[in-house]
């Protein structure tokens, strides 16, 4: 069999745990770039939006006028958001609200669970297996539409959901060592 | 070993996200709603800024709890708030109020002249301040979820968390050349546990998130600090105690993420107004350092 040539795989370098993503995708068989302009999202076959805090990035995303390029990017090519790129995906924010890239039918809460002491580490099902997930000051996904595939639950709600060819999580694969929810992700692209 | 233990892995997680950020001191809630809006990634709660506390002297303690509470009902993002070195009630309290993240800070006056507070013990994660890398593996080893800079808080003067950041990284490089036998004498050396020694030889860093505090006043500085390996940044009087804070916070936002692009940093530097006014921290006596504080 050849060798398909790697993938690259952008991640949004603005702020956030952007460099466990690096590792997790590389683990994963993806080539990884720091994505912090237009010209960087142009370069890549997919893109992961970090955790991190979702005000911070939306911030940026104004200052550096990358939000529209990431909606137009959203509309064609896979993207994957874990906890605050998960907030950044949806169509709708809570607690408070605020704007988002409209990329998932879905609605997020912020600090879902509380504050950092209610941050937790769980064991969730996952592809007929188990997943270590970790939730740090996460979001819950309070509805989801039509287009959305839930993939993992946690206490009664979506954890981990497909919409097209995006993917998003309200927890952090990148903090697990395990790289199976990015090569998810991967066979996207 | 620390570094396995699951509550102690959540704790990092969160100094995780914060990597890239700014963390902003703030002393009400009119402040912290300014740096939420400017792009903070968290606020750090206190009574006095760094160089009020310098100017007036006195007794500095953790924020009134009024003042915390404040804080924390203003604002989405996470907030921090100081606590007196070894005085571990008022870690309890700001625990009991739910704050995200402790600081046990040199910047307050210390509580006890000989030890650190035990933080494994504690739900909420702890950041504390370093000098060189035996202190920073002293403070791991009591439960510190995150390490920054001490540099000299409230001085408006780069050149001590420079010194410091320069000193960690170096430290941790030496390390990595040596062998077996000789990381056993290094770890008496620095005053710091073996296995933590040992972990720092293997990886070449921190097992936490290094960042850096301690003097940063302009968005060179925090890019600077960036540059020579600070993961984020704190500012503490560099924001409130400059002319147009809010434009201020806005430009250090911008430079802690495009730390490596001069373009954009000169955008950042446009029209700032006044930085706040700094010290000459070589004329200042002895028993004015806070990086002195802690053991």
């Amino acid at each position: 069999m050849q060798d398909t040539p790697k993938k690259l795989v952008g991640v949004l370098a603005l702020q956030g745990d952007f460099e466990a993503h690096q590792k997790a995708l590389e683990a994963a068989g993806a080539d990884t770039l720091q994505v912090r302009t237009a010209e960087d999202l142009g370069r890549v076959d997919g893109l992961v939006i970090p955790g991190g805090e979702s005000t911070t990035m939306l911030k940026l995303l104004g200052y550096t006028n990358l939000l529209e390029p990431l909606r137009s990017y959203a509309a064609t090519k896979p993207v994957f958001g874990t906890c605050a790129g998960a907030i950044l995906l949806a169509t709708e924010v809570l607690h408070p609200s605020q704007h988002s890239l409209e990329a998932i039918d879905m609605t997020v809460e912020r600090n879902g669970y509380g504050r950092q002491i209610d941050s937790r580490v769980a064991t969730i099902p996952f592809q007929g297996g188990e997943l270590e997930a970790v939730f740090i000051r996460a979001p819950i996904i309070r509805r989801v539409g039509p287009s959305v595939t839930v993939l993992a639950e946690y206490q009664g709600t979506p954890v981990l959901i497909e919409a097209g060819h995006h993917l998003a999580a309200t927890f952090h694969p990148e903090l697990t060592g395990d790289s199976r929810v990015h090569a998810l992700f991967l066979s996207k692209l | 070993m620390i570094l396995n233990d699951e509550k102690f892995r959540l704790k990092v997680g969160l100094a995780e996200m914060l990597k890239g950020g700014v963390i902003m001191d703030v002393v009400n809630a009119e402040q912290a709603v300014i740096a939420e809006r400017a792009g903070a990634c968290a606020v750090m709660a206190l009574e006095r800024v760094p160089s009020d506390i310098r100017k007036e002297g006195g007794v500095a303690r953790m924020s009134p709890v009024s003042k915390v509470r404040e804080i924390m009902a203003a604002v989405s993002i996470p907030v921090m708030a100081k606590a007196r070195i070894g005085h571990f009630t008022e870690a309890r309290i700001l625990e009991a109020m739910g704050v995200d993240y402790i600081d046990e800070s040199e910047v307050l006056t210390p509580a006890d002249e000989e030890h650190h507070i035990a933080k494994r013990d504690f739900k909420v994660p702890f950041v504390c301040g370093a000098r060189n890398l035996g202190e920073a593996l002293r403070r791991i080893a009591e439960g510190a979820a995150m390490i920054r800079t001490k540099g000299e808080a409230g001085s408006g003067n780069i050149v001590e968390a420079v010194r410091h950041i320069r000193t960690i990284i170096r430290e941790m490089r030496h390390l990595t050349i040596l062998g077996k036998e000789e990381l056993v004498h290094e770890s008496k050396i620095l005053g710091a546990p073996l296995d933590l020694v040992e972990w720092v030889a293997e990886n070449g860093r921190l097992p936490v998130p290094n960042f850096s505090a301690g003097g940063i006043a302009t968005p060179a500085d925090a890019a600077l600090v960036m540059q020579l390996g600070a993961e984020a940044v704190f500012v503490g009087s560099g924001i409130f105690k400059s002319e147009d804070p809010e434009a201020r916070a806005k430009a250090i936002v911008k430079a802690a993420t495009y730390y490596k692009d001069p373009l954009k940093l000169l955008e950042a530097s446009e029209d700032l107004g006044m930085a706040m006014p700094g010290l000459d921290i070589s004329k200042l006596p002895e028993e004015e350092l806070m990086q002195t504080r802690g053991w």
